[in-house]
């Protein structure tokens, strides 16, 4: 009796480790390891579409060569230039020389920036008047005037 | 109260609007430029075709040679074949491509060469040997001499006489091998 | 016959339109009120004229006349009635149609307001604006006619505007069909929106022109156009909010933006419509910044039909772009014009747009609206460089690159949150004068409070350090705008005796432009959290499963019961839908149906997901077909979204806001005069 109950538990474990083989992939290269790499290179013949969500049967052949080279134990790096070599710069997401790319909104952000400030310093007025005009000072009386006037009224007011 | 405390009645310093102009006019030519090439066709015929290096599979070698460039063929009518083995209009020229090897590349006045548009080795392989092709055949790498022809789609042919000079080009596929003949034969007689 | 009809009525406005223009100038120039009034009559005859053209157009679209060449390209007799309609705006010639009626509209509204304080802007409003519409109505009528139909002759089939000589009438037994991709809801409405946008944003654009050309460089042109200005950037953002969202729910990416040079032609006038809008405020309260509005609104409205032009030109290449046409070199033309002409009218105008520029404080509110607007141009910047420096690599070193999401997030990450923390501190400083000092007394609270809910995120949630920043900014800035609004509220509360939620609407009625904007702040922060949540933590998987196999992600447990494959004949489509279950701890939530939906006409597939959305969360599962897809396997892609909905809910309540800080109030300078008279009395009184 033992003997049956231990072979049955012995296929029943067995039964269950192969069982859980089948649940989501394992093996590597995974869809999502492909993914991961696809998803930074474009498709190199349909318009602005990224690797990993282009249907075409193109598509379908280079995420394959994808897998294969993961599968040869090529690194990401080698893998991205591989398919920039093959299908020319334009395939990855970013140019592979980005100096260029950064470089130029750099100097006009700066451009700007510096422009903004120098604007700034041109605008800025100190907060006690240091010249006075002619005509500020009738602005001062004026102002003056009105003070007294309103002092009065809340005087009444009270 | 609107006075000013610095009278601002400039214009526009000069230096300030040559700097405006010629950034307005040079993106405008950018843009024009763009537009222009966007418009552009295929290379016509009448246009000298410039020097460019064909990397070759290994089995389709050019006289034992892993490389073909323009410049040896010269002397030759070249007939230059854009394909992909995910292209289906591709394979209704695929047969008679090849026979038409077969009649003139014996000649030896007449050079094929096959180049692979963005597409993977074994596919390519696949579909090489499912048809026969014996021709050089190679992929076009970075896809530069597609993108010198300036292809709209694949399968297109061009016909290149011997002084280097583009004479035909047939976009999508042949309709027939007699189509072919008809095109290359008086470019052989000239 | 009804093509031909709808032609001439085409050329009818195309003639009133050119009429209108030179009515206009010829009225002015001569000062000849007839004239001038002539022109205004003539413009708005354009709108019934372009209603007619496109009722036209809409009926042959509804009825299946395929002997037209564009109701064949853009329907078919398996769409439903509704699509047949909104196809007018599925294709090229149709959708210029669609701009130019709306130009029509749009001036036409403009035209029947009072002119009496404004008479000299008027010839210039009709001449913009009819210029503009003239040159779109005249590439439909020389380029891309949407009446042409299509004519059997020896060359083949082809389409005609008029019958050539030995010829007879081809009339194909079916359409094309739409691009399956654009029979969705959200498609529908997209286009319309970002058209009703672009658009109206020629409105203040004319009135610019006016005041430079009239001379009047004063701030009456502003005062016209503010609340214009309101709903010009409410449509676009609505435009490129329904473009996220539609490609979210159909295109299969598990996203909404994909820096793609188009969605970017699209972005680039908002992000100078957003610092137009601040910035005008600068020069309402201070009389400051008067050539930089205008250079503001006259990019926007550059950046408008170039964004347009890069779409239909065919100079980019975009999942957008149009299918290319004859249309490019005329449009780089008009582009060609309204950029030297309103550069040049600017240059010629600078010394007349005099300003009171003075600042007293490096932090007042419009220092800070002034670095607002550098920093939204400097995202502008970034934007352009990326889509013109793919097209200047190839043209003058032959090699082609893409300039694709990582740089544009790298790039404008920093931006976004300058702009936030900008959103922050702005409401609390003063225009004129504030200083460290009084900033930093009313920002320290919420500035804690922001800090200590940063703290419990990071405690319980994630250390990642690039949304702990982005989470204390957006938290700074609720804090700071619910302080504020509460603020107000309870002042309100405490001396009108309201109770609070009364106080809150009243409030806001009484100071539409400032609540709504804080509505609108608090909105974009709602956004920001969902944005956050997905670009920063979204999880994604896939995997090949047959039947009863379950894929786990993010705590969810996604198992895969079915899948059936079925044809709907009279719409078309072949469907092929799988049935999963959805579990999350041991707990079933319910079954999801992503679909694959083949259009037989145009051969196209759509990949529809099966999507449960909650505030946490959407679980967003994909069928793929890496392999072929049956009840033996199928491969799914699940997207776990974080907080995503967010976004969602943030940009409805963006549109509220902007439709409160829209709504019409009474002309203000009336109350002035109320005031000033109440004033003499009590003075007479004395």
């Amino acid at each position: 009796m033992k003997k049956i109950l231990s072979i049955i538990l012995l296929v029943l474990i067995v039964a269950g480790a192969s069982a859980s083989l089948v649940f989501a992939q394992d093996t590597f290269p995974t869809d999502d390891d492909v993914n991961k790499i696809a998803k930074q290179l474009y498709c190199p013949v349909c318009e602005s579409t990224p690797l990993d969500v282009c249907p075409t049967e193109a598509c379908r052949q280079w995420r394959e060569v994808i897998r294969t080279m993961l599968t040869e134990g090529k690194s990401e790096a080698e893998i991205k230039q591989h398919f920039a070599t093959q299908y020319g710069i334009r395939v990855l997401n970013v140019p592979p020389n980005p100096w260029l790319t950064y470089f130029v909104p750099g100097v006009v952000i700066l451009i700007g920036a510096v422009m903004l400030f120098r604007g700034f310093q041109l605008w800025k007025k100190p907060l006690v008047a240091e010249s006075v005009s002619d005509k500020d000072e009738a602005e001062q009386v004026q102002q003056d005037e009105y003070l007294a006037k309103m002092e009065a009224e809340l005087k009444r007011r009270k | 109260m609107t006075e000013e405390y610095t009278p601002q009645r400039r214009g526009v310093p000069l230096w300030a609007q040559i700097i405006v102009w010629v950034f307005l006019v040079a993106l405008l030519v950018i843009v024009a430029m763009g537009l222009r090439r966007a418009q552009q066709g295929t290379v016509q015929p009448g246009q000298k075709i410039d020097n460019f290096t064909l990397t070759l599979f290994s089995g389709y070698e050019y006289k034992g040679k892993t490389e073909v460039t323009m410049e040896e063929l010269r002397g030759n009518i070249v007939v230059i074949n854009f394909w992909a083995s995910w292209c289906k209009p591709c394979e209704q020229e695929a047969a008679e491509l090849q026979q038409a090897w077969e009649i003139y590349g014996p000649t030896g006045e007449v050079v094929f060469i096959g180049a692979d548009y963005v597409d993977t080795e074994p596919e390519a392989r696949v579909y090489l040997k499912k048809f026969g092709i014996t021709f050089p055949n190679g992929p076009d790498l970075a896809t530069n001499i597609s993108q010198y022809f300036r292809i709209k789609g694949v399968p297109e042919t061009y016909f290149i006489d011997r002084e280097g000079v583009l004479q035909y080009v047939q976009v999508g596929p042949f309709t027939s091998l007699g189509q072919f003949q008809s095109i290359i034969d008086p470019l052989i007689n000239q | 016959m009804i093509a031909d009809f709808g032609f001439g009525v085409l050329v009818v406005s195309f003639l009133v339109t050119l009429y209108s223009v030179f009515a206009a100038i010829y009225g002015e120039v001569k000062k000849s009120a007839a004239m001038v009034e002539s022109a205004r009559r003539a413009m708005l005859l354009t709108w019934p004229l372009l209603t007619l053209t496109a009722g036209t157009l809409i009926y042959l679209l509804v009825n299946n006349h395929y002997e037209v060449q564009f109701v064949y390209e853009v329907t078919s007799r398996s769409m439903p009635t509704y699509l047949k309609v909104t196809a007018w705006w599925g294709g090229q010639a149709g959708s210029l149609l669609f701009w130019s009626w709306l130009m029509s509209a749009f001036a036409s509204l403009v035209t029947l307001r009072n002119w009496d304080r404004d008479r000299e802007f008027l010839p210039w409003v009709i001449v913009v604006a009819c210029v503009t519409m003239a040159f779109f109505i005249g590439m439909n009528v020389f380029f891309e006619n949407p009446f042409a139909q299509l004519y059997q002759t020896f060359d083949g089939i082809n389409p005609f505007t008029f019958q050539p000589a030995d010829s007879i009438l081809f009339t194909p037994q079916d359409g094309r069909g739409l691009n399956p991709l654009l029979r969705h809801p959200g498609m529908v409405i997209h286009p319309p929106m970002l058209y009703l946008g672009f658009v109206s944003f020629v409105i203040p654009y004319a009135f610019a022109m006016a005041a430079l050309i009239t001379g009047r460089t004063d701030d009456r042109w502003i005062r016209i156009t503010r609340r214009w200005t309101l709903w010009a950037w409410l449509f676009l953002t609505f435009g490129l909010v329904l473009g996220g969202r539609w490609a979210y729910d159909v295109l299969g990416w598990g996203g909404y933006w994909g820096w793609d040079p188009v969605e970017i032609a699209a972005f680039m006038p908002w992000l100078t419509g957003t610092a137009f809008l601040h910035s005008v405020m600068i020069q309402e309260k201070r009389g400051m910044m008067k050539h930089w509005n205008m250079l503001l609104i006259i990019l926007t409205y550059d950046l408008v039909i170039f964004g347009t032009f890069l779409t239909r030109s065919g100079v980019l290449s975009s999942v957008h772009a149009f299918a290319q046409s004859a249309i490019g070199p005329l449009f780089f033309g008009f582009i060609g014009i309204t950029l030297i002409t309103s550069v040049a009218l600017i240059i010629y105008r600078w010394a007349a747009l005099k300003s009171e520029t003075e600042m007293t404080s490096m932090l007042s509110r419009e220092a800070l609206f002034l670095l607002n607007n550098l920093l939204f141009m400097s995202i502008l910047v970034v934007c352009f460089w990326g889509v013109i420096y793919p097209l200047i690599s190839e043209l003058f070193t032959g090699e082609k690159v893409t300039v694709g999401p990582p740089f544009y997030e790298r790039a404008t990450g920093p931006l976004w949150a300058a702009l936030l923390f900008l959103m922050g501190i702005a409401p609390l400083s003063a225009w004129g004068h504030s200083t460290v000092k009084t900033l930093g007394r009313a920002l320290w609270k919420p500035a804690v409070g922001a800090i200590a809910i940063t703290i419990a995120i990071y405690i319980y949630f994630t250390n990642n350090i690039y949304a702990l920043i982005g989470f204390f900014l957006v938290a700074l800035v609720l804090l700071v705008t619910i302080y504020e609004y509460w603020r107000g509220a309870y002042a309100r509360q405490r001396s009108q005796g309201e109770n609070i939620f009364v106080a809150f609407w009243n409030l806001t009625g009484r100071n539409r432009r400032r609540y709504g904007g804080y509505i609108i702040h608090l909105s974009i922060m709602l956004m920001a959290i969902g944005i956050l949540g997905i670009e920063l933590f979204q999880k994604e998987t896939q995997g090949t499963v047959t039947a009863g196999d379950s894929i786990d992600i993010a705590g969810y447990t996604v198992t895969y019961r079915e899948v059936a494959s079925w044809d709907d004949t009279p719409k078309g489509v072949n469907y092929t839908r799988a049935v999963v279950d959805v579990y999350q701890n041991g707990i079933y939530l319910g079954e999801l149906h992503p679909r694959k939906d083949f259009y037989f006409d145009s051969q196209q597939n759509m990949t529809i997901p099966g999507n449960r959305s909650t505030m946490k969360d959407d679980l967003y599962v994909l069928l793929v077909d890496w392999q072929p897809i049956s009840a033996d396997g199928a491969t799914l892609k699940i997207y776990v979204n974080p907080l995503v909905n967010w976004l969602w809910m943030g940009s409805l309540l963006f549109m509220i806001g902007i439709v409160i800080a829209a709504w019409p109030d009474k002309d203000p300078e009336h109350v002035t005069v109320r005031a000033d008279r109440q004033l003499k009395q009590t003075s007479a009184a004395d």
